[in-house]
């Protein structure tokens, strides 16, 4: 029976889900996740493109080190270090056939995300009970934008992988190529709001 | 209408297609121990990636004294070499395919756009 008798007796198969399309050489999300990638890329590339303008056009511009507190906004960098290693590690396992250590890492990476917003919100309320809200100037504006923006990313990947932990997880046992391949996909979503993190530390905190 | 025509559905198990198309899949033909192998290369980048978060501190409290320029060109070096191991390594794209470097070479040039435009607008001798 072909695939098209079949997908029409029971269901719709998707294609190039797990294996990778001939003329692409990617699986169908793993090109979409890119795509998306790319128009984030561009987002945050706005923000920073603000930022430049902002600053350069300033005859005062606050220096974030004098009053943010460094010390958090460091160990919050390493947190999310460490949460990009734990999904990567969760995807190697998976790979392997193993999904009880593939789900020990996903956990993990879960917790270092909501550690790394517990900081945040430390700090936000640190600024608030100081005085120092959106509207005080450009400066703490673009901060509050884009440390909230990028609070809002961590919260969609806590989302994501709260999802496959959880009741996702049972598309293992149906198809575990497809399985790991979401991880994967989860996984590069979840570097790159590491890769913005990597930027944001210094031009907001430090210089 | 069918629903199968809404959808193109492949013809061929996608399987077939992908071997006879000669395709490598990282998550199906990796061995074990080429896997423990990338296992290993992520604890590396990850020690890697702390240790250039340290400096990244350090050298902000070093440079202190010196002109603001200096800092940023510090700080934003070291930025991009842990940015560029997260992308080559976690997300692996040192051995991604042909596509994706196109998309990313679209993005990365309409990214630095939007770097230059403001910087270029500043120092425009009409502004």
């Amino acid at each position: 029976m072909d695939a098209h008798a079949h997908a029409g007796e029971h269901e719709i198969e998707i294609p190039y889900a797990i294996y990778p399309r001939p003329d692409t050489g990617l699986y169908n999300g793993k090109l979409g996740i890119w795509l998306f990638l790319a128009s984030e890329v561009m987002l945050f590339g706005a923000l920073f493109s603000s930022y430049i303008l902002l600053r350069t056009g300033a005859v005062n511009w606050p220096r974030g080190y004098t009053f943010l507190n460094i010390p958090l906004a460091t160990a919050n960098t390493f947190i999310l270090i460490a949460s990009s290693v734990t999904v990567v590690l969760a995807w190697a396992n998976l790979r392997l056939g193993n999904l009880k250590l593939g789900r020990i890492f996903i956990a993990i990476t879960i917790l270092c995300a909501l550690l790394f917003l517990v900081n945040k919100g430390i700090e936000y309320h640190h600024e608030f009970v100081e005085g120092r809200s959106p509207s005080t100037n450009n400066f703490m504006a673009l901060y509050f934008t884009l440390t909230g923006l990028h609070g809002l990313h961590v919260i969609g990947g806590v989302i994501v992988f709260a999802y496959f932990l959880g009741p996702g997880a049972k598309m293992w046992h149906e198809d575990r190529n497809r399985y790991t391949n979401r991880i994967e996909i989860a996984g590069l979503y979840w570097h790159f709001v590491d890769l913005v993190w990597i930027f944001l530390f210094p031009t907001l905190y430090l210089l | 209408m069918s629903e199968h025509a809404i959808i193109d559905v492949p013809p061929h198990s996608p399987a077939d297609e992908a071997e006879h198309a000669g395709i490598h899949d990282p998550n199906l033909h990796h061995s074990p121990e080429e896997i423990k192998r990338e296992v290993r290369v992520y604890l590396i980048v990850f020690f890697a990636l702390s240790a250039l978060t340290a400096v990244t501190v350090a050298s902000f409290y070093a440079l202190k004294s010196y002109p603001v320029s200096v800092a940023i060109g510090v700080a934003l070096a070291i930025a991009l070499v842990k940015g560029s191991l997260v992308a080559g390594y976690f997300m692996h794209l040192l051995s991604e395919k042909k596509l994706i470097y196109g998309v990313l070479i679209l993005t990365v040039f309409f990214f630095f756009v939007l770097i230059w435009a403001p910087w270029a607008h500043h120092h425009s001798p009409f502004n």
